[in-house]
């Protein structure tokens, strides 16, 4: 996964100034900084919930380049075979109300990818079986913890069977011990190979989990390190004073 | 859907006019309330009867045609010959100059002269002079209302049902009716209450009304009439029915003075005669269900179809509103706005005897059930419009994520939601609609209140039949109101934790 260059222009404030990462296979990659930032408008844009001005975004062999301009019915269409590829999970769930937590899992496979109902039954409890959800499949999303939510979109998410997953802050809804549930979904993922882009505030799971951690403020990628030694010896003055305010 | 589809094609196929082959002679006439003229036999509410309808069977025997009744409702008489609805018109419409602007009128068939009708103990009001300064009821559009015109002091009443100017009179809120004779003696002189008084005043004649241009049709109805005046079938049918009036005897020149029994005049009394006891009362409260359920049925029919149009099209409006391109929703914001801001009663006039101007003809089932749906569309977009408006922005970001289209995204998620939140507000949109849909009697669908209308003014039992045709609106209601209890049931699935963030 590569995004080269990514910008994108809000009233022509600049949100993202430029914005270029490196994702290889298997990598979990936190992405942290101040609100506004611009860090989760990028990840946005990566699967084109955002559409950027200008940039590159290249997921699992699909490669968008905009350079300004309208986007285009040809850009849509490229966009919907890259998101064929990438999952998504919010800060605020997004679980469909009006159904139930199975039918929230199973209802993109069936209606987008066509998998046959019996199918896709079978791997949204398998899916809910890995994420501890298997006695809620039958409830609807209001009568589930905040924690069970997240885990149930996680699940809805990996039902699309996606290379890489986005998480826009996953985690700051919930209680520090629900939290907890969620994080521990994403390391057990994270074991098996998935590619992960988090952009959190959770600043011990990006520091123990990531394999890289992102810094960016002001629109920008100030610094992107190994957590050990970003945590410990930022280089960028922004990053430490940053760091000093949240630790 | 399925089950609400087969229901819409079934009404459909029942409705359809149905082509015959013998090419029967079509007439029309509004036999609501409509005595002696055409009415329903109130000892068999399924039996058509009235001098009018007999003489309309007479012609057609005579000219060797089969018939077929169109009902009407008053208002539409004219309007659907010149649709072409049926080929000729007979509801003792006087042959006045202005009528003979808009049709084509046969030789006068029946003449017949103004009467005053009181209140039994009301004196001294029996010349037209004498009527100077009081409150007078008559029909609308009639000879009888130009006559009282003559005179501003008069107040007048223009009704659209005979009964319902007896009716004040007797109430008082009126000092006197003046109406035609035929009417006066079958409305007037039987009520207790009432009675007729002077001489009888000017002179009026009914004729058979054509589609202008139907002079063929009209010169063959005339020589059936001069048939049926020559050979005394005419007195007899008159005499019958006790209007044979000196007025006749001048225009056929048939003197004679045969010794007719008066039997129709009879029948019509004693099976209206006011009823005496619960019993008798109870029996023909029962006589009128089949009618009812006739009624009903079809009350029932155009609703639910126009339902089915109303929540199709509304919800397709309201996403031309929300998602579509910019001139769509123009368009869409136009139609709600034109729709909203005329009367329904209007629409349905204009889809039925406006639109077979520009090649569309619709059977009155179809453009009632046309009329109401597209009426209320405009409604149901907005409720829509409004449900889809709350559902959150984040659902379908969720859904897009998911990979689906903006297709998909509305199909599976957003629309779902948004109907779970109209349901309330729909319900009350079907049950208001489920009392509109009375209106389509203008277009000769004789639903729910047209036979309330029909029955009311045939005994003169406002109240009662009043209760039952209310009783039988709250039953059709119910299934609704009931269904969307059961809807509502099932979809709720609770939004209270839904914007906790």
């Amino acid at each position: 996964m590569r995004a080269d260059q990514v910008r994108k222009i809000f009233d022509g404030h600049a949100v993202l100034r430029g914005i270029s990462l490196d994702v290889a296979r298997g990598e979990l990659i936190s992405i942290i900084g101040p609100s506004g930032c611009g860090k989760s408008t990028f990840l946005r844009c990566l699967n084109f919930l955002e559409i950027p001005d200008s940039g590159t975004v290249d997921i699992a062999g699909v490669t968008i380049t905009r350079t300004g301009g309208r986007w285009t019915r040809q850009e849509e269409d490229a966009a919907h075979r890259l998101r064929a590829h990438v999952g998504m999970v919010f800060q605020s769930f997004n679980l469909f109300p009006h159904r139930t937590v199975l039918d929230n899992v199973m209802l993109a496979p069936v209606r987008v990818k066509r998998m046959p109902a019996d199918e896709a039954r079978a791997e949204a409890l398998a899916l809910l079986d890995k994420v501890g959800l298997s006695a809620m499949a039958t409830r609807y999303p209001d009568t589930l913890s905040g924690g069970q939510q997240q885990r149930a979109a996680i699940a809805r998410a990996l039902a699309m069977r996606p290379d890489v997953m986005l998480y826009d802050e996953p985690t700051s809804a919930l209680d520090p011990e629900l939290a907890e549930e969620v994080l521990s979904v994403m390391r057990t993922l994270d074991n098996e190979g998935m590619t992960q882009l988090v952009v959190t505030h959770d600043m011990r799971f990006a520091r123990a989990a990531s394999d890289r951690v992102v810094f960016m403020d002001g629109g920008e990628i100030v610094e992107a390190d190994d957590p050990d030694r970003l945590f410990v010896a930022p280089e960028d003055p922004r990053t430490r004073r940053f760091l000093r305010s949240v630790l | 859907m399925k089950p609400g589809l087969m229901a819409l094609l079934l009404a459909l196929v029942m409705f359809l006019p149905v082509a015959s082959h013998a090419a029967p002679l079509r007439w029309a006439s509004d036999a609501e309330a409509n005595v002696p003229f055409v009415f329903h036999d109130p000892a068999d509410q399924s039996r058509l009867t009235g001098y009018e309808y007999e003489i309309a069977q007479a012609i057609a025997r005579r000219l060797g045609r089969q018939t077929q009744f169109v009902q009407n409702d008053w208002d539409g008489l004219i309007p659907g010959l010149q649709r072409g609805l049926y080929d000729m018109v007979i509801d003792g419409i006087e042959i006045t100059p202005e009528h003979e602007q808009g049709v084509l009128f046969s030789r006068p068939y029946y003449m017949t002269t103004e009467r005053i009708t009181v209140r039994r103990d009301q004196q001294g009001l029996d010349t037209l002079e004498a009527l100077h300064g009081h409150v007078v009821g008559t029909l609308k559009d009639t000879t009888a209302e130009r006559m009282l015109q003559a005179d501003p002091s008069i107040s007048i009443r223009a009704y659209e049902e005979e009964t319902n100017a007896y009716t004040d009179l007797k109430n008082g809120r009126l000092d006197a009716v003046l109406l035609d004779g035929t009417i006066a003696l079958y409305y007037g002189s039987p009520d207790p209450d009432l009675k007729l008084v002077g001489a009888p005043i000017g002179q009026v004649a009914y004729g058979v009304a054509f589609a202008q241009g139907n002079s063929v049709l009209r010169d063959q109805v005339n020589a059936a009439l001069d048939g049926m005046m020559r050979d005394g079938e005419l007195h007899r049918i008159l005499a019958r029915w006790k209007l044979w009036t000196p007025a006749m005897a001048a225009l056929t020149g048939d003197a004679s003075t045969p010794e007719i029994a008066p039997d129709a005049w009879d029948h019509y009394r004693a099976a209206t005669a006011p009823t005496t006891g619960w019993r008798a009362r109870f029996d023909r409260y029962v006589s009128f269900l089949p009618l009812l359920l006739h009624g009903a049925l079809l009350t029932f029919a155009v609703s639910a179809c126009a339902m089915v149009l109303a929540v199709g099209l509304g919800l397709a409006l309201a996403l031309m509103r929300r998602y579509g391109p910019r001139w769509l929703g123009a368009l869409a914001t136009l139609y709600v706005e034109i729709v909203r801001g005329t009367p329904l009663l209007i629409q349905i006039l204009f889809i039925f005897y406006a639109l077979p101007g520009i090649g569309l003809r619709l059977s009155p089932f179809v453009a009632g059930v046309l009329a109401l749906g597209m009426n209320y569309a405009a409604y149901e977009a907005e409720n829509y419009r409004a449900g889809l408006q709350s559902v959150a922005r984040g659902q379908i970001e969720a859904a897009i994520a998911l990979n689906m289209t903006h297709f998909q995204a509305l199909r599976f998620v957003v629309v779902p939601q948004a109907v779970r939140m109209v349901i309330p507000v729909m319900t009350n949109d079907f049950i208001s609609l489920l009392k509109d849909s009375s209106l389509v009697s203008v277009i000769t669908l004789t639903e729910l209140s047209q036979t309330y209308v029909r029955l009311s003014s045939t005994y003169y039992d406002y109240f009662g039949t009043g209760l039952l045709i209310g009783v039988a609106y709250l039953l059709l209601g119910l299934p609704f109101v009931r269904l969307a209890r059961l809807a509502e049931a099932r979809f709720h699935t609770g939004r209270q934790r839904q914007g906790h963030i």
